[in-house]
């Protein structure tokens, strides 16, 4: 690696100097624009407004794009933004979680706001940096880099030919590049995309951080819904900030003893019962393959079903052994949940890097679900293999997962065949075709390419110019709003279904995640239940994304207390540890009432923003009833005696002397019509329309009633 | 290697060890300064201090603890982030951290303390 030579092809656009700022109760009180059409470099003040009705992080990410996008402005249009920022509490070290970005942008899936949250140490520098957040706009004419100093004060676009474009080695090359030394690796975080982002809309940003151990750049992913894809259409290689001298205290927080005492408890948590609860500091998020499995959740051949016999051929404790490391690792200091795994030495057998041996940063439990048994692939090696160049690639493992696999049912019902596919013979279970499908996508050649336009697109592309049947496309096709699903099986859970169909930017988990409550623990068995769940558990975790928190350490780790609260699912005592920190760091004086009204105001307003791009109403919350209930026979025979129980005991149908058909049938009529009543309590509940559209008298009650709020809803109502 | 070593039947819980240690290392008299610490229980005095295992030295994420030459466990304060881990994460709860400093402390074997001790419940051994 020739860093000199790489360095000396680079030619300065524009430099800007500013003034090292400081932080203020968790606020820089700034953020800074960056057009890359005209390389503009401008600073913002943070005005009170932002703070008050927006928060941070993914508030002021979808605040700022509000104000840079029209209703007419498509993803790859200049003016979409990418907004990068963490949040007010965001770069606390004290608390498990605490470094998370928020990205948002208009989406090449969905034409509407995406937002999307990523570990590696670039929110928490940006903003010891002198930032909320950083605003990137226009298009440039050839790839540029973007350098931070968040030391010295600069600001610089330069042009950038020679560097790699896959993250793995571009993180590398940069991280040596602007590290004055080695001891300052640690101080540099990069973003960056990779080769398929320049071709499929799927696209997503690598974060990096620093491992001092392995001494090498690990990799975090913001995934979901193509951000990488605009930041290559921009044509943006990478942005690179450094900052030395990071401290527990730069948030200049209110009352830093409170925050360390709430930290230090979790801690003490994590170390006494993480091992005997969720394995995180172990195994991490593919704890749960197995458990899932068990419970018919686990999505196998493109969720037809939720299990399957070679599930423990890619089991946690396979990957167990896989994963290499000296130490658990955070994505962020002070992480002690530390759910970041790696495999080390990892040889490639396949594509432009065969042979090398690589790190792979996983295996995630989504990777394992979506590039594994979601496509029936059952080989651990093929997993991590395609986890690796997804990575490497900018690709989204989840939306490649699920896109993988609704093709290869495509293929395995002869609605695309070999022609098509140019020779891939995407049958489940086939990793090499997988693969190499991958690796065209990075190309930009070939079937490969197609499949980038994600399953929207397929679908339409299939049903328009080979003939497929657009109802069954429609049925079998997991996307909504143009977003693939995550990888859990929603088919038996009416609640989880309504938490993938009635979210903002599309099914992600990331808003409610109510499988095992509703179906296991059977804790909301009322339509009314389902729904306080579906408005309680989306405020409180959009929470997380306004400060620059991580979800995980809420939930994946329960205290002694729990078994005593009056509503474990919430988790009390730790909703109680996120107000002390935000009181702690801001010094307001918020209860846990307050804080999910925080929420409703942006989650709100992201509702209108969609409604605003044309779309965020009740037609766009249906799902397909792949999610729902068995689309094809051969599901229905699966899981006969459930489903002719259900009959009888739900739907007073008789199934005996019915055929299959019959009873699919009547099955289905039930399950949809159940689904739009939850629709109806959930609309109800949340205070909306019966469209979907939040009413004024809601907007006024919750304090989000701008009024460029109200021109959009009241065309609506 | 030095190590502070503890007979806390002997202890009479007088907390001049506390005294000893603040005053060495915080040049004050304030017990929650201590790098040692006595808790009076029912069932008879406890004494708190490092065994200097190393444990901490594996939770860091920076690196910023580590076995000096002499085998006692130190803390770099100035590559220190203060996040705590290592105060959740010490097995004898003997990693410290007060509200007026961002990075924990922790015995060094320094021995202030035994010479203070007036029934030698505490001292320190070569291992």
């Amino acid at each position: 690696m020739n860093i000199e030579k790489l360095k000396s092809a680079h030619k300065l656009l524009n430099e800007y100097k500013y003034e090292l700022g400081k932080i203020e109760k968790g606020y820089t009180n700034r953020t800074l624009y960056i057009n890359v059409g005209d390389n503009t470099i401008k600073e913002k003040p943070v005005t009170q407004l932002m703070k008050d009705k927006f928060i941070g992080g993914k508030g002021f990410g979808l605040y700022y794009l509000w104000h840079a996008v029209t209703p007419e402005t498509k993803w790859n249009d200049s003016e979409n933004e990418i907004v990068i920022g963490s949040g007010p509490i965001g770069g606390i070290t004290q608390y498990p979680g605490a470094g998370k970005s928020l990205v948002c942008s208009l989406s090449p899936l969905t034409g509407m706001a995406m937002d999307s949250n990523v570990g590696g140490y670039f929110g928490p520098l940006l903003k010891f940096s002198g930032f909320d957040a950083l605003e990137l706009q226009g298009k440039a004419e050839k790839d540029v880099i973007i350098f931070i100093d968040g030391n010295k004060g600069t600001i610089t676009i330069e042009e950038a030919p020679e560097e790699a474009i896959d993250s793995h080695i571009l993180g590398e090359q940069l991280t040596e590049m602007y590290a004055e030394n080695e001891e300052d690796k640690r101080n540099i975080s990069v973003v960056s995309a990779g080769s398929a982002a320049n071709h499929a809309y799927m696209g997503l940003l690598n974060f990096t951080f620093y491992d001092v151990r392995r001494k090498q750049i690990r990799l975090k992913q913001a995934g979901r819904g193509g951000i990488g894809t605009v930041f290559r259409d921009k044509k943006i290689k990478a942005v690179v900030i450094r900052f030395a001298g990071v401290k527990g205290n730069l948030n200049n927080a209110d009352d830093q003893g409170k925050i360390n005492r709430t930290g230090i408890k979790l801690h003490k948590e994590i170390h006494d019962f993480d091992a005997q609860q969720c394995r995180m500091r172990q195994v991490g998020t593919a704890n749960i393959i197995e458990v899932m499995d068990q419970y018919d959740l686990l999505p196998t051949h493109n969720y037809k079903f939720g299990a399957h016999p070679d599930t423990y051929k890619i089991s946690s404790k396979v990957f167990t052994g896989m994963i290499t490391q000296n130490t658990p690792d955070g994505c962020w200091y002070g992480c002690s949940l530390s759910c970041a795994k790696a495999v080390d030495h990892f040889e490639l057998k396949t594509g432009p890097y065969k042979g090398q041996k690589v790190i792979v940063d996983g295996p995630e439990y989504e990777n394992a679900a979506g590039l594994g048994s979601n496509c029936g692939i059952f080989d651990p090696h093929a997993v991590l293999e395609l986890n690796f160049y997804c990575d490497t690639y900018a690709i989204d493992t989840i939306s490649y997962g699920t896109m993988t696999a609704f093709v290869m049912e495509c293929y395995e019902n002869g609605l695309i065949n070999k022609e098509i596919t140019g020779g891939l013979e995407l049958n489940f279970g086939n990793a090499e075709a997988s693969l190499e499908m991958l690796h065209q996508m990075a190309r930009g050649e070939g079937f490969g390419k197609l499949a980038g336009l994600g399953v929207r697109n397929l679908k339409k592309i299939f049903a328009e110019q080979y003939g497929a049947d657009p109802v069954f496309l429609n049925d079998i096709g997991m996307e909504q709003k143009g977003l693939e699903f995550s990888e859990y099986m929603p088919k038996e859970s009416l609640a989880q279904q309504g938490g993938y169909g009635l979210t903002n930017k599309g099914p992600q988990h990331d808003e409610a995640w109510l499988i095992f409550m509703d179906m296991v623990n059977n804790q909301i068995p009322t339509f009314e239940d389902k729904a306080e769940a579906l408005h309680y558990f989306p405020m409180f975790r959009t929470w997380f994304g306004l400060n620059g928190l991580c979800k995980l350490p809420w939930n994946d780790i329960i205290p002694a207390s729990n078994k005593h609260s009056d509503e474990p699912a919430k988790i009390p005592e730790h909703v109680q540890n996120y107000v002390e920190l935000f009181n702690g760091v801001t010094g307001k004086n918020i209860d846990k009432e307050q804080l999910i009204i925080q929420s409703e105001r942006v989650y709100n307003f992201q509702r209108i923003f969609n409604i605003r791009m044309g779309y965020g109403k009740r037609i766009h919350d249906a799902i397909p009833y792949r999610a729902m209930g068995p689309v094809t026979v051969e599901e229905y025979l699966s899981r006969a005696e459930r489903y002719d129980g259900q009959l009888k005991e739900l739907v007073g149908f008789n199934p005996e002397g019915k055929s299959t058909e019959e009873k699919m049938a009547a099955l289905r009529a039930y399950r949809e019509d159940q689904y739009q009543m939850l629709t109806d309590a959930v609309y109800k509940r949340r205070g909306w329309t019966m469209d979907g559209v939040p009413t004024i008298e809601h907007l006024q009650s919750i304090g989000m009633d701008l009024p460029e709020v109200i021109e959009v809803v009241k065309k609506h109502l | 290697m030095k190590v502070l070593k503890r007979k806390p039947e002997l202890c009479i819980a007088c907390h001049a060890c506390e005294s000893a240690c603040s005053n060495t290392w915080f040049k004050e008299d304030n017990a929650d300064k201590s790098c040692i610490k006595i808790k009076e229980e029912a069932k008879g005095n406890v004494i708190i201090s490092c065994t200097q295992c190393g444990e901490c030295i594996s939770v860091c994420p920076i690196e910023a603890i580590t076995r000096d030459k002499n085998g006692i466990v130190r803390i770099n304060k100035s590559a220190c982030v203060g996040c705590f881990i290592c105060v959740g994460f010490c097995p004898e709860l003997a990693m410290f951290m007060h509200d007026d400093y961002i990075e924990p402390f922790k015995c060094v074997a320094c021995g202030q303390c035994a010479k203070q001790c007036p029934t030698q419940a505490i001292y320190i051994e070569q291992e």
